[in-house]
């Protein structure tokens, strides 16, 4: 095994095993947790797949932002003293899980399939390197996206707005 | 070298965590983060993709569903914490007054 493949091995391990404790532990302080477990090996997952700046953003951004934001909440709101109520609907886990099942294996018959397709870009790894990640990414972000970017920027003054309105105890 | 297929398996694997969590569990903030799994289970597809390609153009779909998922975050847990103060629990099954 290749040394770029005993890294994407175990760094998949550890992305699947914390996302599983993700739903399956009880307490959701401990779910946070290994969420930010998930996220930080997701990071190393893109820096293997030469995608330095969003690695990056990962970890400022989902690691350190929301996870932040979730962990706050969750104190805020003392869940771990929430008491277990009865399954009000018995026959969930079981239809769940076969949902679930169905969707895996649908996604599993695509990727086996190899229907994916699509024109080479410009971007060659060799392209990119010589560049820089970030400085390439940004050059196409503020020429072909520059829309959606100001875009994304309304959305997120809406997300503060709404936030606070939401939060507020009255206005 | 990694194959592509590995990359999408594993991010299919991800993706259906996230859809079992947001289908077993019953605490919403819970579900919120099974969400956020399987948000980052397209994003693991669309930077896999977009290396396979040799385009950037995944990369930059990845900061918009990063802000996307930022925006979701803030204004979801307002919503969260002004349920607790309604309905002093999380617990989904119990929050069923627009239920017919």
């Amino acid at each position: 095994m290749t040394v770029t493949g005993f890294f994407f091995f175990s760094i998949a391990a550890v992305v699947l095993i914390s996302a599983i404790l993700v739903v399956v532990l009880r307490n959701p302080v401990h779910s946070a947790l290994s969420l930010v477990l998930t996220f930080f090996s997701l990071a190393g997952l893109y820096i293997l797949l030469n995608a330095q700046f969003i690695a990056a953003i990962q970890v400022i951004v989902y690691a350190g932002a929301i996870m932040v934001l979730f962990l706050f909440v969750i104190m805020l709101l003392n869940l771990d003293k929430e008491k277990r109520v009865g399954e009000k609907h018995p026959l969930q886990k079981a239809f769940g899980i076969a949902i679930a099942v169905f969707l895996l294996v649908a996604l599993g018959s695509i990727v086996a399939a190899g229907v994916l397709y699509g024109n080479k870009g410009i971007h060659t790894e060799a392209r990119v390197s010589a560049i820089g990640n970030t400085k390439a990414i940004a050059g196409l972000l503020f020429t072909d996206w520059v829309l959606p970017f100001e875009i994304a920027s309304i959305l997120l003054l809406a997300a503060i707005v709404g936030a606070i309105v939401l939060s507020k105890k009255e206005l | 070298m990694i194959p592509l297929s590995y990359y999408l398996i594993l991010s299919a694997v991800l993706f259906t965590v996230g859809v079992i969590g947001v289908l077993v569990r019953r605490n919403a903030i819970v579900i919120f983060m099974s969400i956020e799994l399987m948000l980052n289970a397209v994003n693991l597809s669309f930077v896999a993709i977009s290396k396979h390609l040799d385009s950037l153009d995944g990369q930059i779909f990845v900061l918009f569903v990063m802000t996307v998922a930022a925006a979701e975050v803030a204004v979801g847990l307002a919503i969260i914490i002004n349920l607790f103060r309604n309905k002093e629990t999380v617990n989904v099954d119990e929050i069923n007054i627009m239920k017919w």
